[in-house]
């Protein structure tokens, strides 16, 4: 099961490589880790996007809260909830044709194109997981140059709130 | 009152009341170390190999459950440390270890005997601080202990630059420290304790496994009590050994893969387990999916991640296993009366047909030294009464099956890492917590040679350990798999060229005696004992072929053991 993990964390150096740690030692899988300050300058805010059985994930918040730095944690996954991710993307386009294509895309997913040169797109999309990567797939014969994404950020839907 | 880093890190270890520090000085640690030289509060124990100071507080903090401290210069100082780290941390042992470090500006340099301590050491610690600031120096050294002593308790390591320790700074202890992000729950959950109850006193096959959990949380008195109580069989893991006296009706001996045959097969059949301070660790339960299948399992624990790790459990209950076996006390006696005893009683009745097998019986021998009796005689010379540490291999198994404990905290070994080495300087941290007491390292002549050195230190300071080194000329335990699961190819463990050491000792200042003749065991050890003030080793030359029984070969169940060779005929019809 795929699961989104919220954390809060002290803005300590090393923290976030106690969390890296924890999952490289126990074999935990990784599939997104993103972490910035919050609007509290002493707390970092962590999502984590992991696969495994009720059980593994059962240890990982358990192994996670364990650890010293950790002020609290929710499995967003659990509840409602909302994620997005940030990607860029940079294409190559040339000619009209090419780039006309390649608006017509953006506008579907409602991205942006941030950036143009003339031989070049660079694109700029958020959505959930799926959203992202479907878009890829839409890209289909458009050459791509390169892919940044930033991984999943989520947020409890409502009342729902990781705050301290 | 303004004071350099160093000062401050002394006065901290003064404020906090510790009695010795275990340490080995080296540049970054030279402005502390002179603080130390300026006092004579904390008194410091200048061992010979970094590794050596760790088991040393190691030891005492096992023995008196107050976090044991080490001082380390940068470097090689830290590398050495990380065994006696990981080995504190694998046992839950409360340890602040004191590294310095390059100073500030050279941090990330690959500065002369620079490490990156923090990232060493995370892996085994239960957190880690790099001071960078010495107005919060104070602080860190007081969440250190706070963190180290508290909840599920650990090494936690300061890394102190030197130019940190040069710095000036207004001292001021904290009395108590209070992080939002760290708050160990020590009481258990009421409702929780009564389901647990629920399940206890239905029990037809009931099992208490008790583990290091209940010596860490000073839970053997009540642990004691809610036993007699229930009046049920009672087993403990090779770390929980003498929070119930070996010798109390209720106790089955130890369980696992060296454990008595009653506790296994008592551990296999039950219905209900109550598990206290134990992680079902794999050398306890051998092959998980053969493990207990009947068990409904109420599990105590104040690692929330220990519940449920390996083995699904019923009942959790969160919480320090002395305060929850006192709370238990609490609701105890109003549900005695439903267990049924005529049930519980045919239970005792089987778990009786085990013990009638008398798995640890061995065989004697008129020529040859067995190991057992060793220990045997061992525990009737010290009344059972001693500190008994150990190294890591068969000794370790027939110290812990053969002298029998009846306190908790007497027991002092390397459980969970098997970290060789350990048991000298072990020895010599609980010798200096407990003068007056007698402490014995019962080790092998692999394991003995691992710390040897520590021998300088103890004729430093007059530490009167006794050293029983059951001397195989093997790696006992080493050979003993090969003998079994590599048809008896003994790739290097064969311990050629041994030193004689009887005069290595004596060449250390100490006694040394040696013991060959089973006639003349008795006489060695009552020479060796009556030297209450001495260093005395021990070489006990041994039957290089005896083997540790019973025992669970990997992959196996609990109901799967091997007995002695002459007893495997009884399990035979026992299991038909
Ligand atoms: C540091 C370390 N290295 C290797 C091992 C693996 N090991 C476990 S027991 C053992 C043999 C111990 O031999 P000895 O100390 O003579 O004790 P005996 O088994 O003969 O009683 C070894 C090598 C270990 N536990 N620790």
């Amino acid at each position: 099961m795929r699961r989104i993990i919220s954390l809060l964390l002290e803005n300590e150096s090393g923290a976030l490589s106690r969390v890296a740690g924890l999952f490289s030692a126990r074999g935990y899988n990784i599939e997104s880790l993103t972490v910035a300050p919050t609007e509290d300058p002493t707390l970092s805010r962590m999502t984590i996007v992991t696969r495994g059985s009720d059980s593994i994930i059962e240890q990982i918040t358990k192994q996670l809260n364990k650890l010293v730095d950790v002020v609290k944690l929710i499995d967003l996954t659990e509840g409602q909830h909302i994620e997005r991710e940030l990607m860029l993307v940079k294409v190559v386009a040339h000619g009209n044709d090419e780039r006309e294509e390649v608006k017509r895309l953006v506008d579907i997913f409602r991205g942006r194109i941030i950036d143009v040169t003339d031989s070049t797109y660079t694109l700029e999309m958020t959505g959930n997981g799926d959203k992202v990567d479907a878009f890829i797939l839409a890209l289909g014969q458009v050459e791509i140059i390169e892919v940044v994404r930033s991984g999943i950020s989520g947020i409890g839907r409502g009342k729902r709130a990781l705050k301290v | 009152m303004q004071l350099t880093g160093a000062d401050i890190v002394v006065r901290c270890l003064q404020d906090e009341g510790i009695e010795y520090i275990f340490g080995y000085p080296g540049g970054a640690a030279l402005h502390i170390y002179d603080a130390l030289y300026k006092q004579d509060k904390v008194k410091h124990i200048l061992v010979r190999h970094e590794q050596g100071a760790t088991h040393m507080a190691d030891g005492y903090a096992r023995a008196t459950g107050k976090a044991g401290v080490v001082l380390v210069t940068s470097g090689p100082g830290v590398t050495n440390t990380v065994t006696g780290i990981a080995t504190a941390y694998m046992d839950s042992v409360p340890m602040v270890v004191l590294t310095a470090q390059v100073p500030s500006h050279l941090i990330g340099d690959d500065a002369f005997q620079e490490v990156d301590t923090v990232g060493i050491t995370r892996p085994c610690v239960k957190h880690n601080f790099l001071v960078g600031d010495v107005n919060k120096l104070a602080e860190t050294m007081k969440k250190a202990f706070y963190i180290a002593e508290s909840g599920r308790p650990g090494p936690v390591v300061v890394d102190i630059p030197k130019d940190v320790t040069a710095k000036v700074a207004e001292y001021h202890y904290p009395e108590v420290v209070d992080m939002r992000s760290y708050q160990p729950r020590t009481r258990g959950h009421i409702k929780q304790i009564s389901r647990g109850l629920d399940l206890l006193v239905q029990a037809k096959r009931p099992v208490v496994y008790t583990g290091g959990g209940v010596v860490l949380g000073d839970g053997s008195a009540p642990l004691r009590k809610v036993v007699s109580k229930l009046g049920f069989p009672s087993t403990s893991t090779l770390m929980g050994l003498g929070a119930i006296p070996h010798d109390d009706p209720n106790f089955l001996g130890m369980l696992g893969m060296h454990g008595t045959y009653e506790a296994n097969m008592a551990m296999h059949q039950c219905d209900v387990m109550f598990a206290i301070g134990a992680r079902f660790d794999d050398r306890v339960t051998g092959e998980l999916s053969k493990f207990a299948p009947d068990a409904r399992i109420i599990q105590i624990d104040i690692d929330p991640s220990s519940i449920g790790k390996n083995v699904p459990v019923e009942v959790p209950i969160v919480g320090d296993c002395g305060q929850v076996l006192e709370q238990m006390l609490e609701q105890l006696d109003a549900r005695l009366g439903e267990i049924d005893r005529t049930v519980v009683g045919e239970w005792w009745a089987q778990v009786d047909k085990w013990r009638a097998v008398k798995s640890l019986d061995y065989q004697p021998s008129k020529d040859k030294i067995v190991p057992q009796l060793v220990v045997e005689r061992l525990m009737q010379i010290t009344d059972g009464e001693a500190f008994v540490s150990s190294d890591v291999g068969q000794h370790q198994m027939w110290a812990a099956q053969y002298y029998g404990f009846s306190k908790p905290r007497r027991w002092i070994n390397s459980g969970g890492l098997g970290t060789m080495g350990f048991g000298l300087p072990a020895a010599m941290g609980i010798q200096l917590a407990y003068p007056d007491d007698t402490v014995i390292c019962i080790s092998g002549d692999a394991s003995i040679q691992m710390c040897l050195q520590e021998l300088s230190t103890c004729l430093q300071y007059e530490l009167p350990v006794k050293i029983i080194n059951l001397n195989n000329q093997y790696m006992g335990m080493v050979r003993q798999w090969q003998e079994f699961f590599y048809d008896r190819r003994y790739s290097h463990s064969y311990m050629d060229a041994l030193p004689d050491f009887v005069k290595l000792s004596e060449s250390y200042g100490h006694v040394g005696i040696r013991v060959e003749d089973p006639a003349d065991l008795d006489e060695a050890l009552n020479r060796a004992f009556s030297m209450k003030d001495r260093l005395v080793f021990v070489d006990v030359i041994t039957d290089p072929t005896v083997n540790v029984y019973p025992m669970i070969a990997a992959g196996k169940g609990h109901n799967e053991m091997h007995l002695q060779p002459d007893q495997e005929e009884h399990q035979e019809r026992e299991l038909a």
